[in-house]
Order: structure tokens, then C-alpha cells, then sequence
């Protein structure tokens, strides 16, 4: 086991307002969050925004102390010794200002050296990661001046000098397109290959959780409600199918079996999304398709359960999950 | 815990040395310059000289203590605007956009950072400090000869000036109270630090010999006499590191402070 969490605890005290920003109750941002991350995995937080996936990386990571509950990476007791965090793990963080105004390559080297690198060994980790990255071409530019993806593959870069044993991502592909994402991913798989890193990804895209994760951990209001293999946890909601249903204008609520179906759905706009058992299903598409429906009908998808659908079928309650 | 590998603890990874992660640390903020401080270090030169144009008018020329005190003054002056000023800006704004983060999680000791980041900003005050005093010297038809001083001057009234400006900046609750105290800090060596304090009221000599930009001001001022006290320049700039020591120990103590929440 490379990552163990007991019992987390994190609450935020309340704010109290001042002119222009309203207070904020106190937030228990991580509530009892138990779990376990083993050698070699691509373990995954899932969770919309505000779930507690960066609190708990935070901690994670040593930049937070836990009010309550214990974290250990690879045996070393990280409440007690949050400094030693730094010396296990390389972390990406949501933030590039402490990077912006840097060139991709000093960014990439000075990141070496300030993990304990000498300074050629420093030059021949950042030669060798931007080229794995493809990020030879724009060396010499400025991180500001990248589009959001390109910057945030510099970054990606920056983590990647100096080898730790385990990587802490927190949301690496936002922004990036999908050559970037696969460059990022086949850099991830050559480390684990090569010394059997360990992954930790925070994530809110569950197209990429389901691809990418070997495990993953949904998080809801602090809370870890569920952890298991992606085809584990979609196995829990198999006899579901989702039907996504786009009206051209009015959805037909005169046709019974669409009125039927009107309270289960989820609107949004034109769209409905329902979530349904498999005969169920069935029927409605029959009922969709055929008679005087179908002429209102603009377009429908009948697909498995994602993460998305795991996610609500687990009791998940917030909106903000991306599928992308 | 049933794991094997659980009870051996993993291999801590080396921690960045002192003097290469404050090297690396001032290389970076050093090449930060190109980017982001051209036009602010114009800025700052430009001021400084703008006001000397303006006390030209006021002052005679000719090497009087008035002239002295402008120049040396402005030149600090431009010292007091970057390192005090932009690096209090710099680091509210790296401690409110969570920039912090990328350094806090890297194994470097928190005084690498705050060192070499101040360092960098002293650095880049060097040319518009020189430029302004050339200017200075000519508009008001002073020796140049003491100019040399500047290489003491700039770095250690640098280091004080730079160490409040980080922690102000580490230790503002938030960014904006990071900028205005930024501000403020400058307002003050400009205001109290160009003319000599002979015909100021005492309660403002007071409040103008607690700013450490002063004794760089004094230092440099002195230098222009036809027989300098040199034992006062020395002691003066001697107030100038001790700040300096001190105040950047306080903005390492601050950036542990604000980088662990």
C-alpha cells in the first residue's frame, strides 16, 4: 500500500460576512474519509466542485493539517511530518502563477533543481520530459502567453522533472485537447512501467475517470460514498440504461406515454435524460419513436450507465460533474 | 497496514540544498524581469527622475545638502518602488492565487524562496538606481565620483527594503491590504526620503528614521560631501543590513506561516 487515509476531518470555521461578501456557515469540508491507494494504481478522486477532492489533496499533500484521522504515504506519518510530503510525492496543483511569467523550460528546470536535482541532471530531466510532452517546439515561450492547455501540459511538465514515486494530480487535463490529454496519460503509463509510480488524480470529468482510473473513489459532501473499479462501481446501476431524449421544441405531453415519462425525467432545456430499467427502456423508445411522437422528436441516445449515472444512483446530489 | 512495503518506510528523496535552490530561485525571478518588469523598473526610473526635474526648481545646484538629499533620495527611491513595493504586490498575489502551493510542495528550505526572490528584486532596481543618480549628478552638478557607493547602497538597502515589502506581502490577510501596504511603504520613502531633515518637525524625523530606506538615503547622501564621514556611511548602511537580517528573517518566518494553512 503506497497511500492510507483514516478517518479524515476537516472543517472550515465559519467567515463572517463583511460589506460586499456574505458569511459562510463553518464547512465540513472532508468528513471521516477512509481510503486506501496501493502500489502502481491510477486511484481516482470523482466529485463535483466543492465535493472535498482538493481539501483532501491538500492534506494529502501537506500543504493542510487535518483536524481529525491519520495520513500515511509510504509509511511515513504525514500529520506528524507534513514536510516529508515534499521528498514522496510530486504534486500538480490547480494554480501556474508561482510558474506564469517563466519560459516552459526554466519552468521545468528550476522546478528540478528545487526538488534537489543538481543543475545537469536538472537540464538532461527537463530536456527528456519536454520532449516525452512534445513541449521541444515552445521551450523559449512564456507560460502566460500559452493557450490554457498548453500551460497547463507545462506544468504537467514541471511535475514530471525530478521522478517521485508517487503523483498527485489535481484536475491535469482541464483545458487541454485531446493529443495533449494522450500525451499526458502515455507519460503516466511509461512511469508506472518504469518504476511503478503511483497516480493519485483528482478529476471531475467522468469520461476521463472511466478510462483512465484503475480505482476510484467517489466523494460527496466530504464524504467517500462509494470505491471500487469503474466497471465495478457502473456494475451497481447495470440494470439501468440512460435514455437522453432532445424535443424539437415542446416536449408532446398531449401522447400518454410521454406524459408518463415527463416526472422521471431530467429537463434541461430541450433535453431529458432518464434514467431507466432496461425494459422499461424499451418501451419507451417504441413509444418515442413510433406515432405522434416521434414528429416532435429531434434526436435520442439510448446508452450505459457512466460515472455520472453511478454518481446519482449513489445518492450524489450536487451538479457539476463534466463529461468531456 | 498488512502491506510489506507499509512497514519499511519509502526512501525520502533529497532535499534541495540552500544556496543551489536559492540560486535557481533568483535565476527564475531574475527572468521574470523580461516578461513582467520592463516596463514597471521604466516606471520607477522615470518617477525618481521626474522628481528631481521638479526639486530642480526648488533647489539650487552646485552640491548643496539640499541636492544631495534629492538625489541620493531619488535613487533610493527607485529601490524603495521595486523591492519594497512590487515584491509586496508579488507575493500577496502568489499567497492569494494559491502560487504558493508550487513552492510548498517542493522539498526547498523556505528561505531559499524568499531570499532569492528578494534578491532578484534588489537586482533589478540596479539600473534604474544608476540611472537616476547619473541623471541626478548632472542636474544638479554633483561629483560623480562617489557613485561607487551604489554597489553597497543598492544591496543592502535592497535586502531591508525587500525583506519588509516580502513580509508585508506574506503576512497581509488579504491581497489588496498586501498592494496598499506595498504602496504606503513606498509613499513614505518618497515622501520622507527627498529632502534632508534639517527643516522637518520632529515628530516626522521620528517617523523617518524608523524607515529603513533612510540610511541608504543618508549613506548615499553623505558620499557626496568633499570630505565623506565615512564612519557615518558605515554605520548607516550597517542599520540598513541589520534591518535587512531582520526583516528577511521575519518574511521566512511569514512564508512558512502562509505557505502551510
Amino acid at each position: 500500500m503506497v497511500c492510507a487515509v483514516r478517518d479524515l476531518v476537516k472543517t472550515y470555521p465559519a467567515v463572517r460576512g463583511r460589506r460586499g461578501a456574505p458569511a459562510l456557515p463553518e464547512t465540513r469540508a472532508n468528513d471521516g474519509i477512509s481510503l486506501e491507494v496501493r502500489r502502481g494504481e491510477v486511484f481516482g478522486l470523482l466529485g463535483p466542485n466543492g465535493a472535498g477532492k482538493s481539501t483532501l489533496v491538500r492534506q494529502l499533500t501537506g500543504l493542510m493539517r487535518p483536524d481529525e484521522g491519520t495520513v500515511t504515504l509510504l509509511g511515513h506519518d504525514l500529520v506528524r511530518h507534513p514536510e516529508r510530503a515534499a521528498r514522496l510525492l510530486a504534486y500538480l496543483g490547480q494554480e501556474s502563477t508561482a510558474l506564469d511569467e517563466l519560459t516552459v523550460a526554466l519552468a521545468a528546470e528550476t522546478t528540478g533543481r528545487l526538488r534537489g536535482l543538481g543543475a545537469r541532471e536538472a537540464r538532461t530531466a527537463r530536456d527528456e520530459v519536454l520532449e516525452e510532452l512534445g513541449l521541444t517546439a515552445i521551450a523559449g515561450r512564456p507560460l502566460k502567453k500559452l493557450s490554457g492547455g498548453q500551460r497547463r501540459l507545462a506544468c504537467f511538465a514541471s511535475a514530471l522533472v525530478g521522478e517521485r514515486p508517487v503523483l498527485v494530480l489535481d484536475e491535469p487535463t482541464t483545458g487541454m485537447d485531446p493529443v495533449a490529454r494522450r500525451a499526458v496519460w502515455a507519460a503516466v503509463d511509461r512511469r508506472r512501467e518504469r518504476h511503478g509510480a503511483t497516480v493519485l488524480l483528482v478529476t471531475h470529468n467522468v469520461i476521463e475517470a472511466e478510462t483512465v482510473l484503475d480505482r476510484v473513489a467517489v466523494i460527496d459532501q466530504g464524504k467517500v460514498i462509494a470505491c471500487d473499479t469503474p466497471a465495478g462501481l457502473k456494475a451497481r446501476v447495470s440494470d439501468e440504461v440512460r435514455l437522453e431524449l432532445v424535443w424539437r421544441t415542446a416536449p408532446p405531453l398531449e401522447v400518454p406515454a410521454v406524459a408518463e415519462l415527463a416526472p422521471r425525467a431530467a429537463e434541461s432545456g430541450r433535453r431529458w435524460v432518464l434514467r431507466l430499467g432496461q425494459d422499461e427502456a424499451r418501451a419507451a423508445v417504441a413509444a418515442v419513436t413510433g406515432g405522434p411522437a416521434f414528429a416532435a422528436l429531434d434526436d435520442f441516445t439510448l446508452a450505459t450507465p457512466s460515472l455520472e449515472d453511478v454518481y446519482l444512483a449513489l445518492g450524489g446530489r450536487m451538479k457539476g460533474l463534466v463529461k468531456s | 497496514m498488512t502491506d510489506v512495503a507499509a512497514a519499511v518506510p519509502g526512501v525520502l528523496a533529497p532535499r534541495a540544498r540552500f544556496f543551489p535552490a536559492l540560486a535557481a530561485v533568483y535565476r527564475a525571478q531574475l527572468s521574470r524581469a523580461r516578461v513582467a518588469r520592463i516596463p514597471l523598473l521604466f516606471v520607477a526610473t522615470f518617477q525618481s527622475v521626474g522628481i528631481m526635474i521638479l526639486m530642480r526648481g526648488v533647489v539650487d545646484g552646485g552640491g548643496g545638502s539640499e541636492a544631495r538629499a534629492v538625489v541620493a533620495g531619488s535613487s533610493v527611491l527607485v529601490v524603495a518602488f521595486v523591492a519594497l513595493n512590487l515584491l509586496a504586490q508579488y507575493f500577496g498575489q502568489l499567497r492569494a492565487s494559491g502560487g504558493l502551493d508550487h513552492y510548498a510542495t517542493l522539498p526547498v528550505p523556505p528561505a531559499s524562496v524568499v531570499l532569492g526572490a528578494a534578491a532578484a528584486y534588489a537586482s533589478f532596481t540596479l539600473p534604474g538606481t544608476l540611472v537616476t543618480a547619473v541623471f541626478g549628478c548632472v542636474l544638479f552638478g554633483l561629483p560623480m565620483g562617489g557613485l561607487w557607493i551604489l554597489a553597497a547602497v543598492v544591496p543592502l538597502a535592497g535586502a531591508a527594503l525587500a525583506g519588509l515589502g516580502a513580509a508585508l506581502g506574506l503576512l497581509a490577510p488579504r491581497q489588496e491590504l498586501a498592494t496598499l501596504a506595498g504602496q504606503l511603504g513606498m509613499s513614505a520613502a518618497l515622501l520622507l526620503g527627498v529632502l534632508p531633515p534639517e527643516r522637518m518637525p520632529d515628530v516626522i524625523v521620528w517617523a523617518r528614521d524608523l524607515l529603513p530606506s533612510t540610511y541608504g538615503v543618508q549613506a548615499f547622501a553623505e558620499t557626496f560631501a568633499p570630505h565623506p564621514h565615512w564612519s557615518a556611511v558605515v554605520l548607516d548602511l550597517g542599520v540598513c543590513g541589520a534591518v535587512g537580517v531582520l526583516s528577511l528573517a521575519v518574511a521566512t518566518w511569514a512564508y512558512r506561516r502562509a505557505a502551510v494553512r
